[in-house]
């Protein structure tokens, strides 16, 4: 526990409820999310895994009629306050979905739209961005003679590759990954897996998984989450060996979920 | 079991083979009738000369430049304000109640026959915006006339769009107005298009909604601006089988302006599926 202390909190959920229409999805979590160190939620589906990391980039905000109560603080800064610009928030905060959606466009327009819509204009800045981007997420010897080629050419690992390369253009601080291994193969699995331990150094990562086995490769902590409340939160190492609560034990073992 | 199975399917197929090919044949043969017949009238002096001798010789140039003019005038007015409009109902309003009755209310518009937008057309742009017998007034019946066509096919391409790659967009922290002018409004362009090439079609063919806005019967002249009134092909066709002293003559000019017509409707529609499929292979 004492090596924990040192560790700096990027993301902290206080007390957070949230709310689709009348309809609770998240009971009061509390929760402190650790810069470079890779978070996985989980939990049995519709427990709220999304819901909660839909929050820390606002994605929540496009859902009518849903409410949040309580604080989310990124770098000690609530992100619910009016004051915050969203569209800064989600260049701060990058997400990566469920299944790839690269834009129907060139692997390149994928890779430059973050910059584009910021309006950048530097052609060698961008090119600059792009490639170094790609390379960080390991796909730069795969694609870089096709990059005028369509992404939806690309294999289904390949273009979720692109999409995290896409995100990290706009230089994020922290990545969410909503089960982003859901529609791949075992190998486009291994190599997302790796990718994610390999960018922890340069960012704070959480994840969603419904994969037990890829939160133990990959996290360093473990939220589990119940019918919207968060259960269990600590190391990964522990929460897996050493389970505090019989619900999580369960889980785990395979009892329900 | 297996067998029978196997035979209704085989009934099926039938079925429907010979459905595509009386389609095939009704079509075909309505294209080889204009053609075999209209062919004859087709010279350089035909499609630009103005009609003469009380139209049994000359060309009909100022028909097809005018329809031409109609068809730019209308999608100039609908395609705007449909794609607009058709933004809002899928992208900004809420999902209620009004918006169902607005869409209902779209549909409905599109099923009124022409004639009544014709009168509509008279009784506000000829006479309350008096905008008289004008390309202008032609345009704007004929562009309210294709709107519900257009708003339906731009917002079934646009809700048709993932959500997944607006949240894609978002969440690289663009604006609303950028994920819809860089994101979904390209990915709805095959849908859109297609939308404008019904609306072409039926801008260029209709009769009923010109006869009292733009049409005119006869012009030594090829319009000057678009508050000149206008010969437009469809009206032509019909003047030349009503009137006049030369029946078989004119017969033959008006099937020359009906292949005019359809060459026009299909190079707009070999335009669209040109460009369709350019971006199919492009980002396909
Ligand atoms: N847009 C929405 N509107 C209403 N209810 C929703 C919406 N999204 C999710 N929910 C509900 O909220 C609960 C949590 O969903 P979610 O966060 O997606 O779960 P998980 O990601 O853990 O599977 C579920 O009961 C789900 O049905
Ligand atoms: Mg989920």
């Amino acid at each position: 526990m004492d090596n924990n202390l040192k560790e700096t909190v990027r993301v902290k959920a206080d007390n957070i409820n949230f709310f689709y229409g009348s309809k609770k999805a998240l009971n009061g979590i509390n929760m402190d999310i650790y810069a470079n160190k890779v978070t996985a939620l989980i939990g049995p589906s519709g427990c709220g895994k999304s819901t909660f990391l839909r929050l820390i980039n606002r994605m929540n905000d496009l859902v009518t009629s849903s409410r949040v109560e309580g604080q989310l603080l990124l770098d000690n800064k609530n992100i619910f306050d009016k004051d915050v610009d969203v569209v800064e928030l989600r260049r701060k905060v990058g997400m990566v979905f469920q299944k790839p959606n690269p834009f129907p466009k060139s692997i390149y327009e994928n890779m430059a739209y973050g910059l584009e819509i910021k309006g950048v204009k530097d052609k060698k800045f961008t090119d600059e961005k792009v490639f170094e981007s790609l390379k960080k997420a390991a796909l730069w010897d795969e694609i870089k003679d096709r990059l005028n080629d369509s992404a939806l050419r690309l294999s289904g690992g390949q273009q979720q590759r692109l999409c995290i390369a896409r995100c990290l253009v706009v230089e994020p601080e922290v990545i969410l990954f909503d089960e982003p291994c859901a529609s791949l193969d075992p190998i486009s699995t291994r190599k997302i897996e790796e990718l994610i331990i390999e960018l922890k150094q340069f960012y704070t990562i959480i994840i969603v998984t419904h994969n037990m086995q890829q939160a133990a490769r990959v996290s360093d902590y473990t939220a589990f989450m119940y019918l919207g409340d968060l259960i269990e939160f600590g190391p990964t190492e522990k929460l897996f060996t050493v389970p505090k609560d019989k619900r999580t034990e369960e889980y785990l073992t395979g009892k329900f979920g | 079991m297996i067998i029978k199975s196997i035979n209704t399917q085989r009934l099926g197929f039938a079925a429907l083979f010979v459905c595509i090919i009386i389609a095939l044949l009704v079509l075909g043969s309505l294209i080889y009738f204009i053609f075999s017949n209209g062919i004859s009238s087709f010279s350089w002096t035909f499609f630009t000369d103005i009609p003469r001798k009380s139209m049994t010789a000359g060309g009909v140039g100022p028909a097809i430049i005018g329809t031409i003019y109609l068809v730019i005038g209308s999608i100039i007015v609908a395609l705007p304000l449909g794609v607009i409009t058709a933004i809002y109902l899928c992208e900004y309003s809420p999902k209620n109640l009004i918006v169902n009755i607005i869409r209902l209310s779209v549909n409905n518009l599109a099923g009124v026959p022409s004639v009544v937008f014709g009168l509509f057309g008279l009784a506000v742009f000829v006479k309350l915006f008096n905008f008289h017998v004008s390309i202008l007034s032609g345009s704007l019946t004929l562009g309210i006339l294709i709107l519900p066509g257009i708003i339906s096919a731009s917002y079934e391409a646009i809700i048709a769009v993932p959500q997944s790659l607006r949240e894609a967009s978002y969440a690289l922290g663009a604006t609303q107005i950028q994920t819809i002018g860089r994101i979904v409004l390209p990915a709805a362009l095959p849908g859109i298009l297609t939308g404008i090439i019904l609306g072409v079609g039926r801008a260029a063919g209709e009769t009923a909604p010109i006869l009292f806005t733009a049409a005119t019967f006869y012009a030594r002249t090829y319009p000057t601006s678009i508050m000149s009134d206008t010969m437009a092909l469809p009206y032509h066709i019909y003047v030349l089988m009503t009137e006049g002293t030369h029946p078989e003559v004119q017969k033959m000019i008006a099937y020359g302006c009906a292949l005019i017509l359809l060459i026009l409707v299909l190079a707009v529609s070999g335009i669209a599926i040109y460009l369709r499929q350019r971006q199919r292979r492009k980002y396909g």
